[in-house]
């Protein structure tokens, strides 16, 4: 035998038994804690808290607690902000508030809701498939271990350029992985959002929403009380892959040449994940189940320290019971690794048999891995000897905190400054100008139909879908007997939140705010993903600071609290300092609404002819970050919208009360593309064309036929209505304070504007828009 | 319609790991006036239903091949045997795959020709409307049903499909759009006797007014899918 090659500094070395006794016992020995993410401060506040050196094993646990991804260590200090704008009337309908896995809100009759979005960015672009299908297994577990029923997602993508090369590998793949995961797990995919921007190209944004049904007596909260109860690892074996995931993936950016930064992303198996729901749910039913908790990122540390320090006393863990898929793994790599569709229960004694009845019935392995106890302590041993002794809470919760320094960008101001007007844009005047803008906008990926991606998505499953894409917002029904269910939209424009990240944000929830309310729910609670660049760069952190800021206040003007999210960090590879070093500021933000019938949920589209169409809102110029100046000029600076909330809520009131009325046929918000977009939609949901003119909003809002079809004013909403009830909803307009304006009537198979303008009205047949609308993306990716 | 015979059927909907849409199916049958009774795939007891309906989904995740595994299933022997008696059978996607495992119907599913999973609200003209699942159709009757696979795709030699066509035994045929490559736009199949069927659109997702496909009297206001399930039972009273 050769002597073996000199190991690189990149491979773990694989400590004999690195014992705490061992440890004590030789406090100089080198830990690789750099190559595990940690910085020399924080390692030696890991040295000061136990009095020694780590272990190997500790050292491992607290570098995936501890990084960016589990301990929020860059942004804690700022998202305190959500709360401390809570108020008690926002509080109402709150029964779990941030801090848990998700928040819990009451949608009134006994019935509760959970939901959350979350990230799996960096992931997804290393190996798009496994990553997106294990974001959406991620955040599934999470709703399950409030002990909710999942009843829908949603997933929000960003994508670089369809034009660049490498974006049709990521697109593919993660939409593959989206729903084959999904769509194995039986929850209908109700909507979502579809973004192509140069800005991603490198740090593609997959984002997974998932809602859960609960009853208010159900909710099961991750803690491990109850000394000499039973702490219960189910489901898949814990096997080698994501190992080192969590503070390794999602905390650094990649550099070439650096392989062991890229440890293997986890691999999801959705059937197991299906039969692992059902368990549990059955579980909860037998009321054997005192904490859950899932596995996801840092896997059993962050389970045992979690579960461990959120209930009264401490845990002792034999690791050896840890049914393994990979029989050679240390007790670090047992620790770390990310092996998906594992959850972790917490369950007394007597209930033991019960418990592993109900998993032997799934066929879902089962070990008992350890017990609550009173020391306060989280003990693991392994072989027989003690390899962890901490206090759970310094591994769980009292990571590093950083205030790290920000500033506003040296680029903001010319960016700021560089509007259309200054540009001097040509805008389209005539009517075949204006008429060749529609349709072209209509064909731009970011503004077609999603129907490629969302038809590969079941959107049926479970019977309780009133609302799906292309509607405004997903609808489910919750209650059989009562027909109660919820309306969900996510939303978040990143042109906007570059320009100005503090009002991009309010935008991102205003639009979801409106989205919601236009299919006739009643808006309460929002959760969000912050997905922005590095931390340690002072112009993403200022975008990150700004973001919440401004959510954070606007959600205390809506009314409607955050109860829960995620932020994904370090989605940046340019050179720092540039005004494209990072991904534009990605705040996505979901508002969850109630509906008391779920079938008078109002569609994005007319079908009849010959109802009345009316513009609810006023429109100004705003043109600035619109998909106009992306579309026809590849050009982004300037201001974006106003936020208008004093307006959002008083349009949100008219659409609900014209649903819970029976007025609107339709209702559709006017975003990106402006009104001009909305009525091409509006028009091509079921194929019955309008005509209007927009000579009225033209004159009383001092607008050019140019701004008032293509302005993206925020606060404005299409509403379809039989004439006979007209005046009922223009009435309520005026009662609300919002303006409204009758634009013409449905009917025919074009859309047909007349204005102001050269050239007479403009058409666009249904045929040809229909082509254009729902030709792209097949073309690009087919 | 004699009621009370109706109320007294009994509809098995058999669940696998993996099965998706057992509570669709047991709604369905419900909404159409029969009684769901829940059979698990370890348990060879019937339970004395009077028919059985496989329902949707990617039991034992799909592995190996759509259906290979489920068709090894305890009750799946006693499903078989009960299928040959003449008891109504009903296989919807995932469940016709494990239907054409288990020999009772002929061909097999392969992956859909555009190899991309596709959920869409499907056309589909009824061809034959004397099955145990079909007879309360209009012979050549168009019906929109919810359709959502990944292995779609029916392939049987030529003979096969001949035989089926020259029997009458094809049920469904797809119209407007073949969305999967289907071999002669077959949609769904059935035997000899008439009393087992399947296909790959989903039935149990057309059952009520708000939350099945679009129609042309209102948003997903679809319900063509609830004839399958008043089919069984009225076939139910007859025998």
């Amino acid at each position: 035998m050769t002597a073996p090659a000199e190991s690189s500094a990149a491979t773990y070395q694989r400590p004999v038994l690195d014992t705490v006794e061992h440890a004590a016992a030789t406090p100089d020995e080198v830990q690789p804690y750099a190559d595990l993410g940690l910085k020399a401060d924080e390692y030696q506040r890991i040295r000061d808290i136990l009095g020694r050196r780590p272990t190997a094993a500790e050292l491992a646990m607290y570098s995936v607690m501890w990084s960016e991804h589990c301990s929020y260590k860059s942004s804690k200090v700022h998202l305190r902000k959500f709360g401390e704008r809570v108020t008690e009337e926002m509080k109402e309908h709150l029964l779990v508030g941030i801090g848990e896995n998700a928040g819990v809100v009451d949608i009134g009759d006994g019935w509760a809701v959970t939901f959350k979005v979350e990230s799996h960015n960096h992931p997804s672009f290393v190996e798009p498939y496994q990553g997106a299908a294990t974001g959406v297994g991620g955040i599934v577990r999470d709703i399950i271990s409030m002990g909710a029923r999942p009843v829908a997602v949603m997933d929000q993508l960003r994508f670089g350029d369809v034009a660049h090369p490498d974006t049709a590998r990521v697109v593919h793949g993660v939409v593959s992985g989206v729903g084959g995961y999904g769509n194995s797990l039986g929850l209908p995919n109700i909507g979502g959002e579809l973004v192509f921007d140069a800005s991603y190209q490198g740090n593609p944004l997959v984002n997974a929403l998932c809602v859960g049904v609960l009853r208010h007596d159900d909710i099961h909260l991750a803690n491990a009380s109850g000394v000499g109860n039973k702490v219960i690892l189910f489901g898949a074996r814990t096997g080698g892959d994501g190992i080192g995931g969590a503070s390794i993936l999602a905390s650094e950016t990649f550099e070439d040449g650096v392989p062991a930064k890229r440890p293997s992303v986890q691999v999801g198996d959705p059937f197991m994940e299906k039969v692992l729901i059902e368990c549990c749910l059955e579980l909860f039913q037998a009321k054997v189940v005192e904490g859950i908790q899932d596995l996801g990122a840092a896997g059993i540390s962050c389970a045992t320290s979690e579960l461990a320090s959120n209930g009264e006393g401490g845990m002792h863990v034999d690791l050896d019971s840890v049914l393994l898929r990979d029989p050679t793994l240390n007790a670090g790599e047992i620790l770390m690794s990310e092996s998906q569709e594992r959850m972790m229960a917490v369950v007394r004694p007597e209930k033991l048999d019960e418990f592993l009845a109900i998993t032997a019935k799934w066929d879902v392995e089962t070990s008992v891995i350890g017990e609550v106890n009173a020391t306060g302590r989280l003990t693991i041993d392994h072989h027989g000897q003690r390899i962890v002794d901490v206090d759970p809470k310094t591994v769980a919760h009292e990571g590093p905190v950083y205030d790290r320094p920000y500033a506003r960008p040296a680029w903001q101001d010319a960016l700021v400054a560089d509007t259309t007007a200054a540009r001097g844009l040509p805008r389209p005047e005539t009517a075949e100008q204006l008429r060749a803008t529609a349709l072209r906008l209509l064909a731009a990926p970011n503004l077609a139909s999603k129907a490629w991606v969302t038809d590969q998505y079941d959107r049926f499953v479970q019977g309780n879908t009133a609302l799906a894409q292309p509607d405004d917002g997903g609808v489910v029904r919750v209650d059989e007997s009562t027909n109660r269910g919820v309306a969900l939209a996510t939303d978040a424009n990143g042109r906007y939140a570059k320009l100005d990240p503090r009002t991009g944000a309010a935008l991102a929830l205003a639009e979801a705010y409106r989205n919601v309310a236009t299919v006739g729910a009643e808006p309460l609670a929002v959760t969000d993903c912050l997905n922005f660049g590095s931390p340690e760069n002072a112009d993403s952190m200022w975008q990150l600071v700004e973001a919440i800021e401004g959510l954070a206040d606007a959600c205390q003007e809506l009314g409607v609290p955050v109860t829960g999210g995620n932020v994904s960090l370090y989605n940046e590879t340019g050179e720092p300092g540039r005004v494209d070093s990072a991904i534009h500021p990605t705040p996505v933000v979901g508002v969850l609404g109630v509906l008391d019938d779920v079938r008078t949920a109002v569609p994005s589209g007319w079908r009849a002819a010959g109802l009345s169409v009316l513009l609810l809102g006023t429109t100004a110029d705003e043109l600035d970050g619109s998909a106009w100046a992306d579309v026809e000029h590849q050009h982004l600076g300037g201001v974006p919208p106003r936020v208008d909330l004093a307006a959002e809520k008083a349009l949100a009131s008219v659409l609900v009360a014209a649903r819970r009325d029976g007025l609107a046929a339709a209702a559709h918000d006017l975003s990106e593309g402006g009104l001009a977009q909305a009525l091409l939609e509006a028009s091509l949901r079921f194929g019955v064309g309008a005509r209007v003119s927009v000579a009225p909003v033209a004159e009383r809002d001092g607008v050019t036929p140019f701004a008032a079809l293509f302005s993206e004013t925020t606060a404005r909403a299409l509403v379809a209505v039989d004439p006979a009830r007209e005046a009922e909803v223009v009435a309520a307009a005026q009662a609300a304070g919002v303006p409204v304006v009758r634009l013409g009537e449905t009917g025919g198979d074009a859309v047909v504007v007349e204005g102001p303008f050269e050239g007479g009205a403009l058409e666009i047949p249904l045929a040809e828009a229909r082509e254009a609308f729902e030709g792209t993306l097949p073309r690009i990716f087919g | 319609m004699a009621a009370p015979t109706l109320d007294a059927a009994r509809i098995g909907v058999l669940t696998f790991p993996g099965t998706l849409d057992d509570r669709d199916a047991a709604r369905a049958v419900r909404l159409a006036g029969g009684e769901p009774v829940s059979l698990w795939h370890a348990d060879a007891d019937l339970h004395g239903v009077d028919a059985v309906v496989l329902p949707g989904g990617f039991s034992y995740g799909d592995y190996l091949r759509a259906g290979a595994i489920s068709r090894f299933a305890p009750a799946m022997g006693a499903v078989v045997d009960a299928a040959r008696g003449g008891m109504p059978v009903l296989g919807i996607c995932n469940g016709f795959q494990i239907l054409t495992e288990a020999h009772l119907l002929p061909g097999s599913m392969v992956k859909n020709d555009h190899l991309h999973f596709v959920c869409r609200e499907q056309q589909l003209v009824v061809e034959n409307a004397s099955t145990a699942w079909t007879n309360q159709f209009a012979q050549g009757q168009t019906i929109t049903i919810p359709l959502k696979n990944q292995d779609g795709q029916f392939v049987a030699d030529d003979r096969t499909l001949d035989e089926l066509e020259g029997e009458g035994r094809v049920v469904f045929r797809y119209v407007g759009q073949n969305p999967n490559g289907s071999r002669r736009d077959i949609a769904g199949i059935t035997n000899e006797r008439g009393n087992v069927v399947g296909l790959m659109p989903h039935p149990e997702h057309a059952v009520e007014a708000g939350f099945g496909p679009d129609a042309a009297d209102g948003v997903r206001a679809g319900t063509d899918g609830l004839t399958f399930f008043t089919s069984v039972l009225a076939s139910l009273v007859r025998a």
